[in-house]
């Protein structure tokens, strides 16, 4: 018997550095498994496809109370970033770098070069139709391999027995 | 963990039929896995990606991860899922006679 095919689904609606994540490893590992992947751009997931922002995604230290001085490499224990440290000018940056290298030792590649590489292993790409109308983009501000601008009723219609999976 | 006979030898596989010693491990084993797995003749592109995951193992003891092979071995992302088509991550590794790959990219 024919075993059936499993499709999975990865809406992504958020466009900070940490978030962009979850999808393209989740993505990548269930592409290596054999299952059809398709990702779903929206909102501020947008930026994830957008090639004038993919290699510059974000990490905010403020508010963010998982992030902990001891991230630097200073043994610090539980002590986190202090909130007035975190508005200073430069902060999201230097706490950008910090995980973009943190990423880079473990051989896992930028945001832009993991996106390339899905579309190599054969993953759908879509981009929502409202957002795009909202940041009044086009598709010429796309990366290569998002293959339609579709509404919400169309990635609906098209992920009928597919996993979805939400970030 | 049973035995099966593959390419005239009696080896130890696992319930998803990885080979439980990596050492039992021939070419002929490779083409009668590869031929499980739907792929119908190894060519030398498809050894390039075996041989490369059989010498990554024997030094870093795990079967290299996708990245580890495009990355190291010189295959690109869509010339490894074309050679090893739905699935490569456990195609590879179970035809190179080699556990599952650890790590996640």
């Amino acid at each position: 018997m024919e075993e059936k095919q499993r499709k999975m689904a990865f809406i992504c609606s958020k466009g900070t550095l940490d978030m962009a994540y979850p999808a393209l490893i989740m993505g990548w590992a269930a592409l290596g498994n054999g299952i059809d992947v398709t990702l779903f751009f929206t909102f501020w997931g947008m930026d994830l496809i957008n090639k004038h922002r993919v290699d510059k995604l974000e990490l905010a230290p403020v508010a963010n109370t998982s992030m902990k001085m001891s991230m630097m490499g200073v043994k610090t224990g539980n002590l986190g970033i202090p909130n007035i440290m975190g508005v200073l000018p430069g902060m999201t940056a230097f706490a950008s770098k910090l995980m973009r290298d943190k990423i880079a030792d473990l051989d896992v590649p930028p945001v832009g070069e993991f996106m390339q590489m899905l579309v190599d292993a054969g993953a759908h790409m879509y981009g929502c139709k409202m957002s795009v109308d909202m940041m009044g983009l086009t598709k010429d501000d796309f990366i290569p391999g998002v293959e339609d601008i579709v509404t919400a009723a169309e990635f609906i219609d098209m992920t009928e027995d597919t996993q979805i999976i939400f970030i | 963990m049973a035995s099966k006979v593959l390419a005239g030898k009696t080896v130890e596989v696992n319930e998803e039929g990885f080979l439980v010693n990596p050492a039992d491990w021939t070419k002929e084993i490779a083409a009668e896995l590869a031929k499980e797995e739907g792929i119908a003749e190894l060519t030398e592109a498809h050894w390039k990606v075996i041989d490369f995951s059989r010498q990554s193992a024997g030094t870093t003891g795990a079967a290299p991860t996708l990245r580890g092979i495009t990355s190291g071995s010189g295959v690109s992302t869509k010339e490894l899922f074309s050679l090893f088509p739905k699935g490569p991550a456990k195609k590879v590794a179970k035809i190179a006679g080699l556990g599952k790959p650890e790590g996640c990219v």
